[in-house]
């Protein structure tokens, strides 16, 4: 795929879905220019917000954006659809809360980076099942991965309201987390940085976890198999490769990461697990925004992650400044998706543009 | 007037002509037979037919005056219906409901469902195919499925009928059944084309064959003119390539030894009834026969790509019957498959990752599950120079080669792996003489090294040139074995095409006629 191709088609989709987002805006009478300026500065800062405050809200609601995009771009390359990101989402909260509450006693340096990999076990684990499925029958991980999320949302939600709850009287969520494991906000670890609300250092780990993921593709054997499954599974079978395994890596993979969003959530913003913590966010389905408009890639994804996070920050300045209810910004969001899914469209449009001029080609041959 | 005509149908796809100016005609009441390998152009040419794809150049007439068919509606409207390989029946719907399916009568805006069952019951009734109308085409047998979907070509109005290989799929019972359907279709006035690579049934049931091949049509006959050898030399032969001087070969130990194979299909019909045979070190043994008699299964059992369900598969002493690809590559097996885009190459990988694959655990290409990228490049390197790769770089996709040149991407990566065993299926198909020419070389380099060669090709003259023994495969049977050099092609296309062992002179040196 070109380089053009690649960045080209999501500035297009992002820029085409901000101009069809300009006509719905004035049809509802409102001002387009005020508007974006306002989701701009909500977003970066300005006039109207305070760039510090813009900025870290955009990195907070970034940061599970980066995780889930790339727990479901990873899955992408496998060839497999891990739609039920978000139901991974909720069991890594889980986790991250139950861990949070167990290992409360350690020195942080410990306590957090164990907590993480408990997440990140509780995804893969919630992505187990379905992969183990896919593998040995051919049970497709949409439907499976999907179940399971509802699944994931009715358990996690006994539990907090049960197990794990606060009280007998606060049972919609968990005790609040001790502040030894929390995750530290940036400006305690970046020196001189100074303080954006709530930015946490969740926004490292994803960034981290990133450049795992693109090694993991580029310079491991796994990673080859994976993407050998992913483009073309009959001859990867003639290489030896299991595609059983392989399916089952990439979709507990996936989990892992997506497990990690949910965790890096309670660590670093709430603190505690509220019931149907996810259920508004959704962040598991926006990952899959993320991955398309990210092409799979995981710095694209990262990027992708910011847009969207800047996108979710200027909505609420939006609706202040501009009076402009945030789901328009939902409708833009929606937009960039559908043109970045509709690149196939235009690839049918132009291929069938050569095969008419071919087909006009040969009459004109045979007539003479 | 023929009823129907095709005339200089030219169909280019990219990198291969298709139909190459291929006319064809059929009249009425007749049963053409269209015969090909695999690739020949016969599904083509019918796909234009049916408006499934439109032609470069060429026309097409129906009783005379040309016609466009842009899509199968165009078709159907002129009497032109098909029946394809792989049935497009909605298995979940009834008989009726299928035959009816994008004609439905209707009454008042409603689905007809009386008047639909009731004009299938007569088409039933008039050609004599007995159906269920209200069976669900799930439960029905694949000889019945078929039945339905020439009910559906006749319900549409169809008076010239497409039969893309038919009996692929049928059992012995079947098949003869479908030969009296098609007689009494012909009889009630229709006209049949039947597209099939199996020389039994054109001699048994067509008036007149069309034998085509590398797009083009070579020869056009009637059985009482020739016979199934003439048939598949028609079929089968080729240009004579540029032939190498190789020495004799100097066979030692047995490498594999295939003992009573049986492979079944998910039908439970069985593609190998029961192969035994021997390749030893230092020889290439050819296996010939026409595509769809078992060398496929043969071939895709001894890798580990299908399960065998009976028999025995060993190399020199280690037992690999059930061992996966990954098991048979460890134990020093290669395989050129006979795909290679499918099942050769990865297109959307880079010629270096491609020349590592089922290598790209081990050292050098890996350690402990981290790939090594400097070892890769510089294996991949060499690997384009000793086989004359011709790409600007290890790092280009290899999708953009040349179908020459990502052949010996395939040749690189199996004999790189200096194997004890080298399968290669089809090898040449698809390419120029100059590479056709490298691979023979490179295959008689790797046999006098004292790899074991088992060939599998339709290519009549290339097996009969580079092997030292050739077996030919029938019916899921070796029913032959000969000594190069002292066999000619009439005697090999004998046996190829289910001929049995008679009490002449030049007998092979084994000949097991299978079913005898």
């Amino acid at each position: 795929m070109s380089v053009l191709r690649t960045i080209g088609v999501p500035i297009l989709s992002v820029l085409l879905a901000v101009g069809i987002g300009s006509l719905i805006l004035l049809a509802g009478g409102y001002d387009p220019l005020k508007a974006y300026a306002a989701l701009f500065q909500g977003a970066f800062g300005g006039p109207m917000r305070k760039p510090l405050d813009a900025i870290g809200d955009t990195l907070v609601r970034s940061t599970p954006l980066m995780f889930t995009g790339l727990a479901v771009g990873f899955g992408f390359r496998a060839n497999l659809f891990n739609i039920g990101a978000e139901g991974q989402f909720i069991l890594g909260s889980l986790g991250a809360a139950w861990f949070g509450l167990l290992f409360a006693g350690l020195p942080t340096i410990a306590s957090i980076p164990l907590i993480l990999i408990g997440a990140a076990l509780f995804g893969a684990a919630w992505a187990f099942i379905p992969a183990l499925l896919k593998a040995r029958t051919g049970a497709h991980e949409v439907i499976t991965t999907m179940m399971f999320s509802w699944i994931a949302l009715y358990l996690t939600s006994w539990i907090i309201s049960g197990p794990l709850a606060e009280s007998a009287t606060n049972n919609f969520q968990t005790p609040m987390l001790s502040s030894a494991v929390w995750l530290p906000t940036l400006d305690k670890i970046i020196p001189g940085l100074p303080a954006l609300k709530y930015a946490h250092a969740g926004l490292l780990v994803a960034i981290a976890a990133a450049i795992v993921v693109a090694l993991l593709l580029r310079r491991t054997t796994l990673g080859y198999e994976v993407r050998a499954v992913g483009f073309n599974p009959t001859a990867a079978q003639n290489g030896g490769i299991s595609i059983p395994l392989t399916t089952i890596w990439a979709l507990c993979i996936s989990g892992a990461l997506a497990g990690m969003a949910g965790a890096s959530e309670v660590l670093g913003v709430t603190h505690r697990m509220y019931d149907q913590v996810s259920a508004g966010a959704g962040y598991g389905f926006t990952g899959i925004a993320v991955a398309l408009l990210g092409r799979k890639n995981p710095a694209g994804i990262i990027v992708a992650a910011l847009l969207f996070g800047a996108l979710s920050a200027g909505s609420g300045t939006m609706q202040l400044f501009a009076s402009v209810p945030d789901k328009i910004v939902m409708i833009i969001q929606a937009l960039i998706i559908f043109f970045v899914g509709a690149e196939t469209i235009v690839s049918w449009y132009v291929k069938r543009r050569q095969r008419l001029a071919l087909e006009r080609r040969g009459a004109a041959h045979a007539a003479e | 007037m023929p009823v129907l005509e095709l005339r200089e149908i030219t169909k280019v796809f990219p990198g291969v002509r298709a139909n190459d100016r291929v006319s064809l005609t059929l009249e009425r009441g007749e049963i053409v037979a269209l015969l090909g390998e695999n690739g020949a152009g016969k599904s083509t040419l019918m796909n234009v037919a049916y408006g499934l794809l439109s032609a470069d150049g060429g026309e097409i007439l129906v009783d005379g005056a040309p016609v466009r068919i842009r899509s199968p509606r165009d078709a159907i409207a002129l009497g032109i219906g098909m029946v394809h390989q792989h049935f497009m029946l909605v298995e979940p719907l009834t008989v009726t409901e299928n035959i009816i399916l994008g004609h439905e009568p209707t009454r008042f805006g409603v689905v007809d469902r009386k008047g639909a069952r009731k004009r299938v019951e007569e088409l039933s009734q008039q050609y004599g195919l007995k159906v269920e109308p209200d069976a669900v085409v799930r439960d029905l047998s694949v000889g019945m499925q078929q039945r339905v979907e020439i009910l559906k070509a006749l319900y549409q109005g169809a008076r010239i009928l497409i039969l893309d290989e038919p009996t692929a799929v049928l059992t012995p019972q079947e098949v003869r059944e479908l030969f009296r359907v098609i007689r009494s279709l012909v009889d009630a006035g229709l006209s049949v084309v039947l597209i099939t690579h199996k020389l039994d049934e054109v001699m048994g049931a067509a008036d007149r064959v069309v034998v085509m091949r590398d797009g083009r049509v070579v020869g056009e006959t009637t059985p009482k003119e020739t016979d199934q050898i003439g048939l598949a030399r028609m079929m089968v032969g080729r240009d004579v390539v540029l032939r190498i001087d190789k020495a004799e070969a100097h066979p030692t130990e047995v490498v594999l030894r295939v003992t009573d194979l049986v492979v079944k299909s998910q039908r439970g019909l069985e593609s190998l009834k029961g192969v035994s045979l021997e390749v030893r070190a230092g020889e290439i043994v050819g296996i010939a026969g026409v595509d769809g008699n078992g060398q496929t299964e043969l071939v895709e059992a001894i890798v580990g790509l299908r399960r065998a369900n009976s028999g025995k598969i060993a190399l020199k002493d280690r037992d690999i019957t059930r061992a996966s690809t990954r098991k048979t590559i460890e134990a020093g097996v290669s395989h050129v498959p006979e795909d290679r885009h499918r099942r050769g190459l990865i297109l959307e990988f880079d010629v270096a990752e491609n020349l590592i694959l089922g290598d790209h655990r081990r050292m050098p290409f890996a350690r402990m599950g981290i790939t090594r990228p400097g070892a890769i490049s510089i294996t991949a390197r060499k690997r384009i120079e000793d086989y004359d790769i011709r790409t600007p770089s290890e790092y280009v996709l290899a999708g953009a080669l040349s179908g020459g040149n990502q052949q010996k991407v395939v040749l690189a990566r199996e004999l790189g792996r200096e194997p004890e065993l080298l399968v290669a299926a089809q090898p040449t198909r698809g390419l120029d003489v100059g590479a056709i020419e490298f691979v023979h070389r490179r295959l008689i380099a790797e046999r006098d090294s004292g790899t074991a060669i088992l060939l599998v090709s339709m290519e009549l003259e290339e097996v009969m040139y580079l092997s030292d023994r050739i077996l030919v495969m029938y019916g899921g049977y070796v029913v032959a074995e000969f000594e190069a050099g002292e066999v000619d092609a009439e005697r090999i296309g004998y046996y190829m095409t289910g001929g049995k062992p008679t009490e002449s002179a030049a007998e092979p040196v084994v000949a097991s006629g299978g079913a005898l």
